[in-house]
């Protein structure tokens, strides 16, 4: 008893043969399809070249066009030209030219053996399983696709449409349940010659011939209607990409393949000189013994899928320049924005950067220069103090500097002094933390020695930009976290949203909040209000603030009043 | 004609058929060199470059004639290319696997490489790998906005502009670049190799959050032999938007400037390249 191998060849005819030699070498008997695409000059030497060997057959040549009924004919007529011709054989194995046997042969043979009536056949229905790729799955039965999509998309989309439109369906021939899977099959003689020789076959043919993708469903599908035991899986190797290509094996998949532990790879590219010395070896050399682990070639194939789906969050790059809001995160990876924490305390950066261990920047978009961490000129990436640099594509810096430092948490101050380009950007970023305490920007106007017209005009514009910055954390499409205080309700007591900011931000190393940062001298700020107040130009952003907020908070000691008696 | 050799080296290592140069009335040699080459032709003229569209008609029209139904890649003398797996697998590993995903261009973008030190400290010899000279990059200030016009990516950044324009960043040099593509007579480079037409080729980025394979070019411009060039091609006032490259050029290199800084990285390999996000495996696994 012994299996036979059905080879669909139609490119790379060199290593189709060599791969023949290596089956027939081990006692298999080989049946070739060659496309009838190829050139017939081409064809004939590749048959006159395996002519030496007795057991390997050509098979009448269909024209076999990706997705077409002519996959399936091919290999009905070579399983026919296999089963006719062979008759010890009793598992039949599906390849194409592009099949690298990883095992020795026998250990394929002797694995057959033990299991004599058994199908091996990827089968799973349509309704269970949503893995086709391009949003055909159940239609790709009940619609007609005469066209071919490769070479008349256009048509095809057109005929595909047409027929939603107007809800024309066909019905499964005798009510069978359609199944997909794998197009690379091993089939037993008992069940390939009971699909083949049904005499329904030529009403499953007639329909079989208008599925789109028939080569994943024809045999599939009647393969439940005959097999007493189905084994729902393929025994060849094959990883699919997001658009349903065959993954491409090369050199350097070499110890990858030695540990899948699979019988036969698929697709092997021609050029892999070292594949094929590796594995077309006598059975001695062919595996070498090693642990098997088909878990990391999994891992690889579906991380490249994620990769060309999905991408790396927070990258923009020649050949990843999401659009905005489709980004699948904005930014790579969480930070905070503070505003208005450096002006009320007065050693706030050093006091955050010690508490959570975080890089603390001072305000990274200031107009006069990037204010680095530690006064550096530059940081990771070799990002730029130049403001100008900066200002060119400020949401490109910030993104520029969260990814460079990814790893790292990264915190900055910010202010309505600032460029506010990139207001946006964060608030729609979900990796945003963001925390204002409203109104600080006048602390330094407070303990500034300006004029107070000059300080006046500078407070109405701060106060304007602020407000617009926080109509723009308070909107709907805000995804980052945002806590608002305005400074009044912060300085009532400051504790309690520091502890809370430093536990989001996490690695904090204190467990309680025991040294709180040293908040500014605001004797007088009170008056200070009222001074701007009373010049007509109404400081609202801090808050509702006491005249007499500050000072030495004792009010003096009211007289008793006299009594008269 | 110091940097022939190495050239041709690496691209012959890598699986490169055949070279066409243009030849733009050199007089050190480089003529009678590339004719002594088996896998060279060479065009010569004694034309305008500028007038040429600084040398995009020149190549056009040799793509035209040469180029139809082959993978054409279309570079410098200093540009090396650099693409996923280069180190396992040969070019032609990389364009079957574009064809077999019906990809026509495939995008490299320029990487300034340079030396630590002032430019003239190693002088460069042919033969030698000028990456070993050169062998540090800026890897995370390049700033990125779309062409609407060509639909192509328009990056800036890296050492030029954050030493040669840091006051002026819209006129840094453009870095983004499509230099491999599966040549139609129907094609043509409007502007360097940074765009072509039709403006689909110029779609070599997702714009879905997804990452498309991707390759860098290895500039290898900041030798001790830059100061002499940026020198002459200024005299021959030749390159785009009136020199403005070179006379920036000549302006910051009368005060010895150091491209190197402390956040610079050292160039080990592809895979580095990949990690730091400059370029992309894509789905190519």
């Amino acid at each position: 008893m012994s299996v036979g191998i059905v080879m669909l060849v139609h490119t790379a005819l060199g290593r189709a043969e060599q791969v023949a030699r290596h089956w027939s070498a081990a006692g298999c008997p080989v049946v070739i399809h060659v496309d009838k695409m190829v050139a017939k000059r081409t064809f004939e030497t590749f048959v006159t070249a395996l002519s030496d060997l007795e057991d390997v057959t050509f098979s009448d040549r269909y024209r076999c066009e990706w997705g077409t009924w002519g996959i399936v004919q091919a290999t009905q007529s070579a399983s026919e030209t296999m089963l006719a011709q062979y008759p010890q054989v009793r598992h039949v194995y599906l390849a194409s030219g592009s099949c690298l046997p990883l095992r020795p042969v026998q250990e394929l043979i002797d694995y057959l053996a033990d299991r004599p009536q058994t199908d091996f056949i990827e089968s799973a229905t349509t309704s269970e399983v949503p893995w086709t790729v391009g949003g055909l799955d159940e239609e790709r039965f009940t619609l007609r696709f005469p066209v071919s999509w490769k070479r008349n998309r256009y048509l095809f989309d057109l005929f595909t449409d047409f027929q939603r439109r107007f809800n024309i369906k066909r019905k499964m021939p005798n009510g069978i349940l359609p199944h997909m899977g794998s197009q690379w099959w091993c089939l037993s003689r008992r069940t390939l010659s009971a699909i083949l020789q049904d005499p329904e076959r030529p009403t499953y043919d007639r329909f079989f011939r208008h599925v789109w993708i028939p080569d994943e469903s024809y045999f599939q599908t009647l393969a439940r209607q005959y097999s007493s035991n189905i084994e729902s899986r393929s025994l060849t190797l094959s990883k699919f990409d997001f658009q349903g290509k065959p993954h491409i094996f090369y050199d350097d998949h070499l110890q990858l393949l030695r540990r899948s532990d699979c019988f036969v790879a698929r697709k092997i590219w021609p050029y892999a000189d070292r594949l094929y010395e590796a594995f077309l070896t006598d059975a001695a050399g062919a595996m070498k013994k090693t642990e098997p682990n088909p878990g990391k070639i999994d891992r690889i194939f579906s991380k490249a899928v994620e990769r060309r789906t999905r991408g790396r969050s927070g990258l923009y790059m020649q050949s990843r320049f999401p659009n905005e809001d489709w980004e699948n995160g904005v930014t790579a990876a969480p930070y905070s924005m503070f505003q208005g924490f450096a002006e009320l305390f007065e050693n706030f950066e050093p006091w955050l950067a010690s508490a959570t261990g975080a890089r603390v920047h001072g305000h990274l978009f200031a107009m006069d220069r990037v204010h680095y961490a530690d006064g550096q000129s530059a940081i990771n990436g070799a990002l730029s103090e130049s403001p100008v640099l900066r200002d060119y594509n400020a949401k490109g810096f910030l993104t520029n500097l969260i990814w460079n430092t990814r790893g790292e948490r990264q915190c900055f101050q910010f202010g309505p002094a600032d460029n506010q380009d990139v207001c946006w950007r964060i608030a729609k970023d979900p990796n945003a933390q963001v925390s204002v305490i409203t109104g600080a920007w006048a602390v330094p106007l407070f303990r500034s020695n300006l004029d107070f017209a000059e300080i006046r005009g500078i407070a109405a514009n701060l106060q304007r930009v602020e407000s617009e910055h926080m109509d723009i954390l308070r909107s709907p499409y805000t995804k980052a976290r945002v806590r608002i205080w305005t400074m009044a309700e912060f300085i009532e007591a400051p504790m309690e949203p520091l502890q809370g900011i430093l536990d989001e931000i996490g690695r904090t190393k204190l467990r309680r909040l025991s040294e709180a940062p040293k908040m500014v001298d605001l004797s007088g700020f009170g008056q200070f209000l009222q001074n701007l107040k009373n010049q007509g130009m109404h400081p609202y952003l801090m808050g509702d603030f006491p005249l007499e907020r500050g000072v030495a908070a004792s009010p003096k000691a009211q007289r008793k009043p006299y009594l008269v008696q | 004609m110091i940097r022939l050799p190495y050239f041709l080296e690496y691209y012959r290592k890598m699986g490169i058929g055949h070279f066409f140069f243009v030849d733009n009335d050199s007089d050190d040699g480089s003529l009678d060199y590339l004719a002594d080459q088996p896998d060279v032709s060479v065009w010569t003229t004694k034309a305008s470059y500028k007038r040429a569209r600084f040398g995009v008609d020149w190549l056009n029209w040799l793509q035209l004639k040469y180029a139809h139904g082959h993978w054409a890649l279309t570079v410098d003398p200093d540009e090396f290319l650099v693409f996923p797996f280069c180190d396992t697998r040969p070019l032609r590993a990389l364009t079957d696997w574009l064809d077999a995903s019906s990809i026509k261009s495939f995008s490299a973008m320029l990487l300034d490489m340079y030396p630590k030190g002032r430019l003239d400290e190693q002088p460069y010899q042919a033969g030698q790998n000028p990456i070993d000279i050169a062998c540090w990059f800026d890897s995370g200030n390049y700033t990125i906005s779309r062409n609407h016009r060509f639909t192509n990516l328009w990056i800036q950044g890296g050492p030029r502009a954050r030493v040669f324009f840091p006051n002026n960043p819209e006129k840094a040099p453009a870095l983004n670049k499509v230099p491999l593509v599966k040549w139609d007579r129907r094609y043509a480079y409007v502007s360097s190799t940074h765009m072509l037409l039709p403006r689909g080729l110029n779609q070599v980025y997702d714009e879905w959050g997804g990452e498309k394979a991707s390759g860098v070019l290895l500039h290898a411009k900041f030798l001790d032999t830059f100061g002499a060039k940026a020198a002459e091609e200024l005299e021959r006032s030749q390159h785009y938007a009136g020199s403005v490259e070179y006379k920036a050029y000549a302006e910051h290199l009368k005060n010895d400037p150091q491209l190197w800084c402390k956040w610079s990285e050292r160039y080990i390999n592809w895979r580095q390249l990949e990690i730091l996000g400059l370029m992309s495996k894509g789905n190519w696994a």
